[in-house]
């Protein structure tokens, strides 16, 4: 039974740390508060559904379906709205304003769309086989969330790590004027961060819809709630903050509901974090220092 | 007036004041240098209570600094200006000026609330007190443009205005001249000579030495964080620690 | 005079909402004119809101002695939780009142006993009519506007510009930011406690995360400048949905399209807009 709690666990940790990898790694890079992550979180959601309605598409076509238009979306958001804001030397505050907006019309899009009722997948698209692993009964679904979350994380952190452009994207978080003077793209950097991070909370999106089997217009909301307070706990701007606390998380609400009541955990939690960031702004992880220039 | 007792700093294991001792007399100009890193500017941030010393006192008028705030240590008589401007960008160079003047209110906060005539009177007062200090650095004409519109020399008369807003006893000028050219540097040593006259203490940080060297009375030589030499320029001059401090920096 | 009453039938909770949502932008105009980025406020509305309620309806309290209380309490805490919070500052100055406004919202919620719970608090007496509301935007958007217009207005202008050089202007800068922090609580106390009673029926999720969105969102584009930014962001907000409800299914979309489209074209909100429209217009005063 706990291993099994440790299951679901790590599932659903693995979710929130996507989710909240994109949100950071917008305001790490752009210094943007994208308010609008949740409601990208559930177009991911709806894309893939969508697919697997009308092309009858297979678990993998669906969720390609889903990352393509989350980045996308995250395309549009930075060449429409960041950009243009850039440009301006617009008071930060702008950039978010404006991405709560974006949520508005996104969410009463799909609303408008596909009504307010909670959808379900096609059966079919759903593996319903379990497997035994050392002892746990785990579900097909299951085992491809943890891996497709463990996987596209990997992919960022290798990406970050590794390639040029991951290493220009970190130089760029830190400075963006120094980044622009040793000739990296910024803006395209701008836009492709963007993107990578809708990418995520898309991902996350069709994720949480599988494992919960319910997509519905304003599952955003709740979820960009969650996404703040895990940013908070590991550090604004942080990747390994955002990962770990998104575990955290995942970690927390699994075992309190089955410990604790599930309302006062909440507060206590909340609580927790208030205190925690009068003792330690930065979280976890987060950097301590101003942006310089 | 303002005396700096075996002042030590260290963040960390970084020391960067060490044992720091110097007076600065009720009147004249006054140099503090030394080259880049050698504690200068911390100097000041310790005066005006940024940063509290590690160890040691900071006395004015006998009265101890240490662990003040700063808008307290600014009160008791003590200004400073910027080595990077810092200027209130987006108000006007009025506003700029009376936000200091209110350092010393000329109306109480509930007049703010009722047009009283006591809150005219106030304003008025902070007014007229604004254009005096403006036209002693020779910027009246420009009172209602934006601060970030005015030339650099202009920005750093501005920056002077607005400390001796704060009715100081002291001023501390960190590289007034920094990326000025001759003409400007000329005007800016003339506004010190005769703040100097108007009976202020100023104590300057500086890199150009041809600038020190006329102006003051005396001069501190700062190098990792310890006081090398003092004393009239020409003393100075010819110390040998000095030379050495400086040898490869410009001169 | 009937075509008043049976207008006021059908628009009279869009005025007062429109009354509050002001004082509601008024109050974080108070912070956001400082350069402080609080979300606290629409927790402070749930204090305020409550705290009137329950004692109209349980203790039968006078209207204007409730209102009092709405406003002292979230006063009060404002000042509690200030001296600590108040250090922090941008984001982590947002995540910390964010976090501070969850755990509100979550012991009212948990609090049945006393406030109802998710049930919500009902029947509350619909004491507030125009009076009350316009006489409260009114004194306060003059008191404001006077305050704006002095040395403190100056104050917090250049604390939000670099609050390192007022400082060392000789100004207490965070007595200031306490000031107006508390102050912006006790307002939105007010706004709460105003509202409570004409919507005669208050729950824990109004005060929650998207009124604190609200709010900011409010401040913003109506622009920190003046307090007169706070009244055109409020009523932006509440007239806005209003004037598109013909637009059937996709009003929000429209209401969404508007908001970004103002932003992207004034990004310092309206106020700043209007200001430069008529400098340009007119030379500058020599006073």
């Amino acid at each position: 039974m706990l291993a099994q709690q440790f299951v679901n666990a790590i599932s659903l940790g693995g979710v929130y740390a996507l989710f909240a990898l994109g949100f950071t790694l917008v305001f790490g890079v752009l210094n943007v508060v994208n308010l609008a992550h949740g409601a990208v979180f559930m177009l991911g959601a709806y894309a893939a559904l969508q697919a697997a309605l009308s092309f009858h598409a297979s678990l993998p076509v669906a969720l390609l379906v889903a990352i393509g238009c989350s980045a996308g979306v995250g395309w549009l958001l930075d060449k429409l709205i960041f950009a243009p804001l850039r440009s301006r030397q617009a008071p930060h505050l702008a950039p978010m304003v404006a991405t709560i907006g974006v949520a508005i019309v996104l969410t009463s899009l799909v609303e408008g769309f596909f009504g307010p009722e909670n959808l379900r997948f096609p059966s079919e698209i759903l593996p319903a086989a379990t497997v035994n692993l050392a002892g746990v009964r785990v579900t097909w679904l299951e085992l491809q969330i943890v891996s497709l979350a463990f996987l596209l994380m990997a992919v960022l952190f290798w990406g970050l790590k590794r390639t040029r452009d991951g290493r220009a994207l970190r130089g760029l978080a830190e400075s963006p004027k120094a980044a622009a003077l040793m000739g990296v793209n910024v803006e395209a950097l701008f836009r492709s961060t963007s993107a990578i991070a809708s990418l995520l909370g898309g991902a996350a999106g069709v994720l949480i819809a599988l494992y919960t089997n319910a997509v519905f217009p304003h599952m955003g909301q709740p979820m960009l709630h969650k996404g703040i307070a895990v940013v908070i706990l590991g550090g604004m701007g942080d990747i390994r903050g955002a990962l770990l606390g998104g575990f955290f998380l995942g970690f927390a609400e699994v075992f309190s509901v089955a410990y604790i009541g599930s309302t006062m955990r909440d507060a206590v939690a909340f609580g927790l974090l208030f205190i925690a960031l009068l003792l330690r702004p930065e979280g976890l992880f987060g950097r301590a220092a101003q942006r310089r220039a | 007036m303002l005396r700096f007792l075996a002042v030590s700093k260290n963040f960390g294991g970084l020391q960067v004041l060490q044992d720091v001792s110097l007076a600065v007399p009720e009147r004249g100009i006054f140099g503090l240098i030394g080259p880049n890193g050698a504690g200068k500017t911390t100097v000041f941030n310790l005066i005006t209570g940024l940063l509290a010393p590690s160890a040691g006192t900071i006395e004015f008028f006998g009265e101890r600094l240490n662990g003040l705030p700063p808008h307290q240590v600014t009160r008791l008589g003590i200004a400073r200006t910027f080595q990077n401007i810092r200027l209130f960008k987006e108000m006007t160079l009025m506003e700029n000026v009376a936000v200091a003047v209110a350092s010393r209110p000329r109306y109480g906060a509930l007049s703010a609330l009722l047009p009283t005539a006591r809150y005219r009177e106030g304003e008025r007062l902070e007014a007229e007190r604004a254009c005096e200090l403006l036209a002693r650095v020779g910027l009246l004409e420009r009172a209602h443009r934006v601060a970030e519109t005015l030339s650099y020399g202009e920005q750093r008369r501005l920056e002077i205005a607005r400390a001796l807003a704060t009715e100081p006893k002291l001023l501390l000028l960190d590289e007034p001249t920094a990326g000025m050219n001759s003409a400007e540097k000329q005007q800016i040593m003339e506004e010190i000579v005769k703040l100097d006259e108007s009976g202020l203490s100023v104590l300057i940080i500086e890199h150009d030495m041809r600038f020190i060297m006329e102006l003051c009375r005396e001069i501190t030589v700062l190098n990792f964080g310890c006081v090398v030499a003092h004393g009239t320029p020409d003393e100075v001059r010819a110390s040998t620690e000095v030379i050495e401090a400086y040898l490869g920096a410009e001169g | 005079m009937e075509w008043l009453e049976s207008t006021w039938a059908i628009y009279g909770t869009l005025v007062l909402s429109l009354g509050t949502n002001v004082l509601l932008a008024l109050s974080i105009y108070l912070t956001l004119a400082c350069g402080m980025l609080t979300v606290a406020n629409a927790a402070f509305m749930g204090i305020g809101a409550y705290t009137a309620g329950l004692l109209t309806v349980t203790a039968g309290m006078p209207f204007l002695l409730a209102l009092f209380f709405g406003s002292l309490l979230p006063g009060l805490i404002a000042l509690l939780i200030g001296p600590p919070t108040l250090r922090l500052s941008g984001v982590y100055l947002a995540m910390a009142t964010l976090a501070f406004g969850e755990v509100v919202r979550i012991l009212i919620l948990n609090a049945e006993g006393i406030t109802g719970g998710a049930l919500g608090l009902n029947g509350i007496p619909q004491f507030a009519g125009w009076f009350d509301v316009a006489l409260a935007v009114g004194l306060v958007l003059y008191v404001l506007l006077r305050l704006s217009r002095s040395r403190i207005g100056r104050a917090m202008r250049a604390i939000s510009q670099d609050e390192l050089a007022t400082e060392l202007m000789g100004l207490n800068v965070r007595a200031y930011k306490l000031f107006v922090f508390v102050s912006g609580g006790a307002l939105a106390g007010l706004a709460g406690a105003l509202n409570a009673h004409f919507t005669f029926f208050i729950s824990p999720n109004e005060y929650g995360f998207e009124r604190a969105v609200e709010i900011l969102a409010m401040g913003v584009l109506g622009g920190t400048g003046s307090p007169w930014g706070a009244v055109i962001g409020g009523a932006l907000i509440t007239l806005l949905p209003e004037l598109l409800r013909g637009l059937g299914h996709y009003r929000p979309v429209i209401n969404g399209v508007i908001l970004i489209g103002i932003i992207l074209y004034s990004p310092r909100g309206i106020w700043d807009l209007l200001r430069t429209r008529r400098r340009s217009l007119r030379p500058s005063p020599v006073q």
